[in-house]
Parts: structure tokens; sequence; C-alpha cells
């Protein structure tokens, strides 16, 4: 059981929170203009490294806001949380 | 055969309160402060199970909770009974009854002691090898094996206790309140960290409070004498919280902890009603401090599992703690010095001490010294090769060991004794830590694994963390509590420590016998029943990871999870395989680390508080109504309403032909309703839907369908445009959140740039629907001034109204095909605007339906329910509703999907009728569908997903997802059923009215 600070609430229970996959990829701005493959790469392809992961977290029995959390799987281990915009810090 | 054997008073057993139990159906007496162990002992009771495979005769091994063999049931055939307890943790209270387990027809003559003579036919993996041919013979022989196994019976009728959740915030969780645990947890109170302190037994101070070895001292003063005194203190210091008959069942990452505390299970059963009997402790620490101990570890040696073969340790505590004498000819068996120390207690209390057989050369501390000026004679570099006596140890034959220790030599001495006390060495109880996730090394010169990456705030002090003289670990302590803290000084800078130095060890992992191994019975794990025959057997059989040998010889499988023995086995591992034990690793350590209750899992949460569910501001007139209910999601929603023991059938049958001939009346309060307002709100839409919702009039309504990312559908619904910026939409019922929190995360992760304001106002409103040709004629009498003519307030428009006082929304739109209106109140109006709407619609014979009778109306439209008809593997097109799908629009969510090569494909499954060949015949949902008969293996066409009998109709109608469906109108496929082919005709999903006329009626 994790205790995730979030950068809304501060220090909460993981049972309030809800993960949702790989953080930092966008939605691409123009879909029509993409291949199937470069279409897919972006509807499907997801990492799931051991290591340090970039990972989108919503407090969803909280604030409900989204943000982003440096976790390494490994050890899970939550090395850094941000909010959605602000860029990941430096590794 | 009963005789006392109490030696002496202790402080801590209650003489003048004299208790009696029953154990096996015999009445046996002992005294408050005994365990049922020490009270069983004090009747020279040691016979209290069978093993789990040999059923071999088995007593009490041990003072605690990694007891492997004195397993028992707690009032039995009662509603509290309770399987697989440790006799060694049970408080005695008036009343208590206990069985043994494992034996039939008793323990003292046991059938499955045929197991015992038989045991060369049972080797590690004989049911896996045995009984693996024929294939088809497992279910008969499961059933023996499982008739002559067995560990306790399970209460038959349901829990009449209490229990409960707590949860716990602090600075400092200190696991243990032995000498460690209590100066840690004094220490930290004392600076001001708010602190926990929790232990298993019920008294604190561990082993310390009856260490009486006269060669140690703290300050001057025994150890016991002095860890009292600061026990006393305890009390009177704040920020300190402290929990006894509480065991920390496991330890979580991020130093989250769970504990079960133990309420109620000492007292007698007139006090345990109306009390909460355990309570689970949810611990968030700042900074964990374990101070769990050490287990003292038994000796592997030729039949070392005789009742009255016991840890040294055990001895000394039943001695000391409850005065009691294991036998009257006692003997040890040790590799250390620990073993002189339970003789010597012993010895001071008159109790016969035969003998003492060391594997050792030789010793020369004090406490060797004091045992030989006793005169208890010594045998120096011997061992153990054999014992007998089947329900009682009788005598032991010991031999000479060889210089390297792994044979025997010279003549064989046996020596009388009923009790013998073994002695193997300590092993740090780091069970807790690496369920944490931290790592643990090998010491090669301790020969134990100690604690060595913590992955949280924690620290290991005392024995478990690898230190085990007075010395050590108050010197140990002391700097570790100083780092932990972060503090200069503590109580400890000033203590002065004498003590009595070990100086000679010697480690055999499984000791030698005159006789080979394979006519031997070296236990290593009691419970299974798994010797270092087995083990060895295993390497053999070529098994060389730890984990895949403990899983084929059960080694360390059983209740206690091989608390005793793992390490045994692991040496054992090591030395067999050539290999070093630090290379090896060992086993996980799961919690819990003792069982816990399945009702303090549970907690609170039995009965109508299992799960969450909810229920619509009508639910009450639905239950007066005696309508029957389907879980949708977490509501309650009313299925159908049958009258004069109608079945469901005939009730559905009645109800929707009601609401296609008069008027019928539905709770569509769980409907998800969201409130969307902002200047971006109809772009929003635009990106959300797959249609277009720009040109939506203010005061009108449409339906939409929402997709996911991949083009499949996700959700529909109806929106309505309340205001220039301000929409309704609604949504499925059981989608409601997934869609909120879906538009969240767009709003806030792709589209932050949006001014749109998302809330759920789903229990805010409660939603009658009224349909039918007459429902028009109902509004207008709950509401008269209200213009409703189809110029005014046509299909698909929404308008506010007042009801009395009350303000509505209403909105006529319909998902049975008939005219409707949906009239939405504020939900605690919502009862009564049933009951007015009921009221208005009496001279219609309006007809409560239920969610059966609209999944019927809606199939005879053809309307799609989202996760019946669909599956999350339906685009729209594959549903025939191409016509959702705005061609104008750039990009919607899903929109690029849809031109994927695979979702253009021409034999996608798509959603078809299907008509019965003859019409009395009701398909099954999810039947199979398939064009040819007569070919193996046949190709699965698609499914059924809806189907019912039709009243207005009067035939069976049925919705099916066909590969490439959408060209097969007219066409014949069959259904196969279990002993019938039903023949079928791919129909238009379109069965009733397919003009839309009656929407007007």
């Amino acid at each position: 059981m994790f205790l995730i600070n979030c950068p809304y609430c501060g220090e909460r229970d993981q049972q309030e929170f809800k993960a949702g996959g790989e953080a930092h990829i966008e939605r691409p701005k123009q879909p029509t203009e993409l291949s199937d493959d470069e279409w897919a790469e972006y509807l499907f392809m997801r990492k799931n490294i051991k290591g340090v992961q970039f990972e989108r977290w919503n407090h969803a029995h909280g604030c409900r806001k989204w943000f982003n959390m440096v976790r390494d799987t490994s050890n899970d281990e939550i090395k850094a949380i941000y909010k959605m915009g602000e860029k990941p810090p430096a590794q | 055969m009963t005789k006392n054997l109490r030696v002496k008073s202790s402080e801590y057993i209650d003489e003048t309160n004299r208790i009696s139990f029953k154990f096996n159906g015999k009445t046996y007496h002992g005294f408050k402060g005994d365990t049922l162990a020490s009270a069983l002992l004090a009747n020279n009771v040691h016979l209290v199970g069978r093993s789990f495979k040999y059923h071999r005769p088995r007593g009490i091994m041990t003072s605690g909770s990694e007891e492997p063999n004195a397993i028992v049931q707690i009032n039995p055939g009662t509603n509290r009974t309770e399987p697989n307890v440790r006799a060694t943790e049970v408080e005695i209270y008036e009343g208590l009854e206990a069985s043994s387990q494992n034996c039939w027809p008793s323990v003292e003559f046991d059938i499955g002691g045929i197991n015992n003579f038989l045991s060369p036919f049972f080797p590690a993996g004989f049911y896996y090898k045995t009984f693996m041919w024929p294939a088809s013979f497992w279910e008969k022989y499961e059933f023996f094996i499982r008739h002559s196994a067995g560990l306790g019976k399970s209460p038959t009728s349901s829990d009449p206790d209490i229990y409960d959740h707590r949860n716990i915030h602090c600075d400092v969780l200190v696991v243990g309140a032995g000498i460690s645990g209590i100066l840690a947890a004094k220490n930290a109170a004392k600076n001001n960290f708010k602190t926990l302190l929790v232990d298993e037994k019920n008294e604190l101070g561990g082993s310390t409070v009856y260490e009486n070895n006269e060669f140690n001292k703290i300050n001057n003063k025994t150890p016991s004498e002095w860890l009292k005194k600061e026990i006393e203190e305890l009390k009177n210091i704040k920020n300190l919280e402290i929990k006894t008959r509480t065991s920390v069942a496991a330890y979580h990452q991020y130093n989250y902890l769970l504990a079960r505390e133990n309420l109620t299970d000492h007292l007698e059963a007139k006090d345990k009603t109306n009390k909460i009997r355990q309570r689970l402790l949810k611990i968030r620490a700042k900074k964990v401090i374990l101070a769990t101990g050490a287990l003292e570890r038994p000796l592997i040696f030729n039949n070392n599992d005789r009742p009255g073969i016991m840890l040294s340790s055990a001895i000394k505590k039943y001695s000391e703690f409850y005065g009691v004498a294991c036998g009257c000819k006692n003997v040890f068996f040790t590799n250390n010095d620990s073993a002189y120390e339970s003789a010597l207690s012993l010895y001071n209390k008159g109790i016969n001490v035969e003998a003492i057989v060391d594997i050792r050369e030789q010793s020369e501390s004090k406490i060797v010294k004091k045992v030989k000026e006793a005169g208890i004679k010594i045998y120096w570099s011997y061992s153990i090769v054999d014992t007998t006596g089947y329900k009682r140890l009788n005598s032991i034959s010991i031999m000479k060991l060889s210089n390297d220790g792994t044979s025997v030599t010279g003549s064989k001495i046996s020596i009388l004794c009923d009790c013998l006390g073994v002695a193997g060495g300590w092993t740090p109880a780091v069970h807790l830590y690496t369920q944490s996730g931290s790592k643990l090394k090998f010491d090669e010169e301790k020969q134990i694994f100690l604690p060595n990456q913590n992955t949280s705030e924690q620290v290991s002090v005392g024995s478990c963390g690898g230190d085990f003289k007075i010395d050590e670990i108050l010197k140990n302590l002391n700097q570790k509590l100083k780092d932990t803290l972060n503090i200069n000084e503590t109580d400890l800078d000033s203590i002065k420590v004498e003590i009595d130095q070990e100086n000679s060890k010697r480690n055999i992992w499984l000791l030698p016998s005159d006789k080979p191994l394979g006519k031997t019975k070296p236990f290593v794990d009691y419970q299974n029943d798994a010797t270092a025959k087995d083990i060895k057997l295993a390497l053999r059989e070529g098994f060389r990871s730890i984990e895949h040998v403990k899983r084929y010889t059960t080694t360390g499988m059983g209740t206690d999870q091989g608390k005793l023995g793992n390490m045994h086995a692991l040496g054992i591992i090591a030395d067999t395989a050539g290999v070093k034990m630090g290379e090896l690793g060992t086993t996980t350590f799961r919690p819990p680390y003792t069982p816990l209750t399945f009702g303090t899992i549970v907690g609170r949460n039995v009965g109508k508080f299992f799960d969450i569910f909810r229920r619509t501001p009508m639910n009450d007139w639905h239950v007066e109504n005696k309508a029957e209910f389907e879980n949708v999601g977490q509501w309650k929603r009313a299925w159908y309403y049958p009258i004069n023991g109608e079945t469901m059938h005939q009730a559905v049958q009645r109800e929707s032909k009601a609401a296609r001939e008069s008027a019928g009346i539905l709770d569509a309060s769980t409907l998800g309703k969201i409130d969307i307002q902002g200047s971006d709100a109809s772009e929003f839409l635009n990106r959300v839907y797959t249609n277009a919702w720009s040109k939506l009039a203010i005061g009108k309504c449409r339906y939409g369908l929402m997709l996911n990312e991949d083009g499949m559908v996700y959700d529909d619904g109806v929106t309505t445009r309340l205001g220039e910026n301000h929409y309704l939409m609604t949504t499925t019922t059981g989608g409601a959140a997934n869609v909120l929190g879906k538009l969240e995360d767009y709003l806030q992760t792709e589209w932050p740039e949006l001014d749109v304001y998302l809330t759920s106002v789903t229990d805010h409103y409660a939603t009658a629907s009224i349909c039918g040709p007459n429902s028009k004629k109902i509004i207008k009498k709950i509401i008269p001034d209200l213009d409703l003519s189809d110029e005014s307030f046509p299909h698909m428009s929404f308008k506010e109204a007042k009801i009395g006082n009350i303000q509505c929304r209403i909105m006529r739109i319909s998902f049975t095909g008939e005219q409707s209106y949906e009239i939405n109140v504020q939900a605690s109006y919502g009862k009564d605007l049933w009951e007015k709407c009921m009221e208005a619609g009496k001279e219609f014979n309006i007809t409560p339906y239920g969610t059966e009778t609209m999944h019927l109306l809606r199939a005879e439209k053809g309307f799609i329910i989202v996760g019946q008809d669909t599956d999350g593997t339906m685009t729209p097109i594959d549903l025939q509703m191409d016509w959702i799908i705005s061609k104008k629009k750039y990009d919607f969510i899903g929109k690029r999907s849809l031109y994927r090569s695979d979702t253009m494909k021409e034999d996608r499954k798509q959603l078809v009728g299907l008509l019965t060949e003859d019409p009395n015949v009701i398909l099954e949902e999810g039947a199979q569908i398939v064009s040819e008969l007569n070919k193996s293996p046949v190709e699965m066409l698609g499914h059924v997903t809806s189907s019912y009998f039709s009243p207005n109709l009067n035939k069976s109608i049925a919705l099916a997802v066909v590969r490439g469906g959408k060209d097969m109108i007219g066409k014949q496929l069959f259904v196969p059923m279990e002993n019938k082919n039903i023949n079928v005709t791919v129909a238009n999903p379109v069965f009733y009215d397919e003009k839309n006329q009656r929407l007007n009626a």
C-alpha cells in the first residue's frame, strides 16, 4: 500500500487513487494525418519496464485530479510526483 | 497418568484462581495466567495431536506462536469454534473446550497412524507421482485423500462475534515488547514521538522477564529484575500506546502494517458477548522499529518428533514463567550454551536433570561450569542417534560424533528420560522485515540471515537484528535508536552490563545416526512431516531452487510456515548441493505471520454492509408493491412487479403489453446524469460524442454515442441542452462513474484549454419515465397548464415545469418507441412524484414496469444496450449505426480508429435481428450461431445478445452479433443447442414500428 503525496491534497492512502498507465503520451493533434501504424503506436504501445517509469495517477476518491508520478517498478519507490502539464524532473 | 507438575508459584500465574477446562472431552484444571499448553503440561499431557501425513503422535514443542504441533480445535461443535489454533497461544478460561485435530477416532488411537508404518511408500512428491494416472481418476483419489487429511473443522453456523477495524497513524511503531522493544518504545516516546508498542503476548517483557542467569547483570541487577522496573516506568510515559495480545500479521511497503488485536479470546463465554472480539489495526508508521526477537531452532536427528521432545527455551519458559515442569527425567541436547540455562533453571527448582548431550567438544563459560558443579552429567561431542516411546518419549540413544560431524562411532549409550530439551541455536525472526520488501544477507560466522538493505524507514533491534547477548543488544540498540530517531542521548548511555561469554559453537544442520538416512526419520518440518530424507530426495530428482524444493517436499508450507525448520532445510540443501547458504537465499515469508480469522479481515463489512448498494428515492414504493429487484452496478433496480403469483415471464408479458397499449411507468433514477457547463461545453460534446452538437437548439435533446479511442462503443445516452452553455448528459446506469472519469481525464490532460465544468448529479434527481399512448393525458393531469402539443413540446425536446411548488424538468424522449415523458425532480420528491403519477394514471391502468420489460420494449425497437449487445469490440458501424457518425467533424474520440484496416473489415461481427422458424421458440442469450451443421470443427459466426418473447408481435425476437451479418438479411442460420438445432432467419434488428410512427401517436 503506497502512501501517495497528492500534489493537491497531501499524503493519502493508495486506496484513494487509480493508476492510469504510462505518462507523457500526448493524443495526436491531427489523428487523420497518421498512418495505421502511427496511430497504433499511440493507441496500443505502452512501456512496462523494470525500473524507473513515468505514470499517470488519479486521486479518484479525493480531489479527482490527475497527476504524474515517477516510480521505480522494481521496488515501488515513488521518486517524484508532479502536476499535469509540468515537465518531468531531470533524472 | 494425571499428576501435578507445578513446581513453584510464579508471579504470572494466579494460583488462587483455579480454572477448569476440557481437552478431548476430559476435564483438567489450570490457573489464571496459564495457556492451554502450560495447563496441559502441568497435568502431564504431552500428546496433543497427530502429524499431517504419517499421523505420528505429537506433543507441545514450543511456548509461542511458532508452535508446529500443538494445533487444536477450540470449542468444537459450537458457533464459536475455531480450527488450527496453537495451544501455546490460547489463554485458558473457565469453560474452555479444546480437541485434537487430524486424528480419528481419537488422538490416543488414530487409524491414520498406519501411514507411519507405510512411510517408506510416502516419499516427497508421493501424491504428485501416484495419483497422476489415469488422469480421469483424480476425482476418486481426491475424495479419499481429502477424507484422511484435514486440519480441523470450520464452523457451520454464522460467527456470533463482532469484529472491527481501526486506522492508526504514529511516528514510531515498535513491534515486540521484549527488552529491546521496551527500551526502544520508552526512548521514542520520551523524545516526543507518538509511539505505539505492540506484542503478541499478554505480558510485556519477552523472554528477559524470566531470564535468571546469575552471570548476566544490568546495573548490578539480574536482567529480569532490571527490566521489570523499566516496564513499571512505561505506565507513566505520555505519547505511548501499548497494545498486548496484538500480533502484527503483515508489513507492507511504505510502513503500512496490519495487526490483529485480540480482545475477548481469553474471556469466558459470558464476558464475550456484545464485545468486539478482534480488531484489525491498520497502522501507518513514520518509522518502524522491529524488535521481534529470535526463535530457537531444534536439532535434526532421528525420531526427533516424539511427544516430550521440546525446545530447550520452551522448557525454561514453562518452568520459570508458568511454574510447570515438563518432565520428571529431563535431558537436554544442544549445540550452544542456552540449554545450560534451561538445565540450571530446572535444577534450581529441584527438577531432575539426567544429562546434557552436547555436540560441541567443550565450553568453558561460567554457566557450563556451574552445571558441572551441580553434578549434571555432560556428554561432550555426543549426538542422539535415536529415541523411543510412541506416545511419550521414554529413552534416547547417544553415540560419539566423529570429528567432521558426519558420522557416529563407538558404542551406543541409552538414557531413560520423559522430556528432552533441544537447543539448536537462535534464528532471528526476520519474517516481518522481509515482508516489507527489505533484503537479507547471510552471516557466515553466525550462520543466520540478517537484515541488510532496508526499503523503508525501519530498523531491526535486538536479536531479530542478530544481537543475542545482552551487552551487544543494549550497545547496538543505543546506537540504532540514536540514528533512527535522530537523538543525541538515551537512557542506555549510562547502563552497566556484565555478561557470561559463550566461547564455543558448533552447527550441524543434519545430525548423523548409526543407521543410514533412508532408515531414519529426522523431521525438518514437523507440521507437514517433511524429513531430511525428503529434501535430499528432491535434490536427487533434480530440484535446485529452494522455492521448488519447498513446494515439492511441502517443507515450510504448514500453518506455521516452517518457523522452526526452514533454516535446517536450507542448511541441508546447501550441504548436499555443495553451495553456500548465502547463495541459496530463502523462501519468501508471506503474510500473515500467524493466521488471521476471516472475521478480523472483513471487520464490519458483513451482511448488508458487505458491499455498497444504492437505492432510488422510489425504492420504498417498489418494495411495498412487491417488486423483484436486480443488481445493476451498485444499484438495486426494480426488475419486474409480479401480481397474483405471476412468474417473471408472465409479469413481463403483461407489463410490456400495458406499456404499448395504454401507459407504463419506469423508475429511471439510476441513469447517470452529468451536468456540463462552460463556454466550451458544445465543443467538448463534439469531441466526446460521434455526432455533431454545435447546432442543437436550447431546449432540445439528442442521443449520443461515445467511443473509446480504439473506436469501440463505450457508452450512450441522451443529452439535453438546458442553456447556451449548459447541458445535462445522461449515461448508462452502470457506466456513469466511468464516463465521468473518462471525461475528466480528457479535460484535465488532453484539453485543459477548454472551459468546461463537470458535476455528477445522478443522485440529485429522481426520474419517472411514463410511456405509452396515454402518457400525454397523464402528464396533462399532473401539470394541467403545460402545453403538451407536438408543436410546442415535440419528441426530443425539454421543458421546465412545476408540479405544485416542485420544480421539475421534463424530457420528451423515448427508449421504448412509445410516446414518452421523463420527469426529473429533486431526489427528495421522488417518491411523491411517483405516487402522483400512479394516482393520475389510475384511470389509464398505468402499469409500473421494471428493467426486464424495459429491455424487452427496447429490443422490439432494436435499440442497443451498451454492455449487453456490445462487449467492447463493437464499433458503431458494426452496430449498423453509421448514421450517428458525423462526417463533417474533423475529430472526436475514437474517430481515427474507425478507419483502421481492422475496423473496416467487411466480415466483422455485426448487429442483426434473428427470428426463429417456430415463433414460440425463444433463443438463449449467449447461444452460438453457425451457418452449417455438418462441418467439424464448425465455424462460430456469432452469438445471441438479447432474446425475448414479444407480446406485442406475438413471436420471439432476438438481437445477435453475426460475422458479416449486415449482408445476410433473409439468410437461414442455425443455433445448435444441447439437444436440438434451432433454425433462425437473419432479420432487420428493428422489429416493431419501423417508421417510428408511435412516437407521436
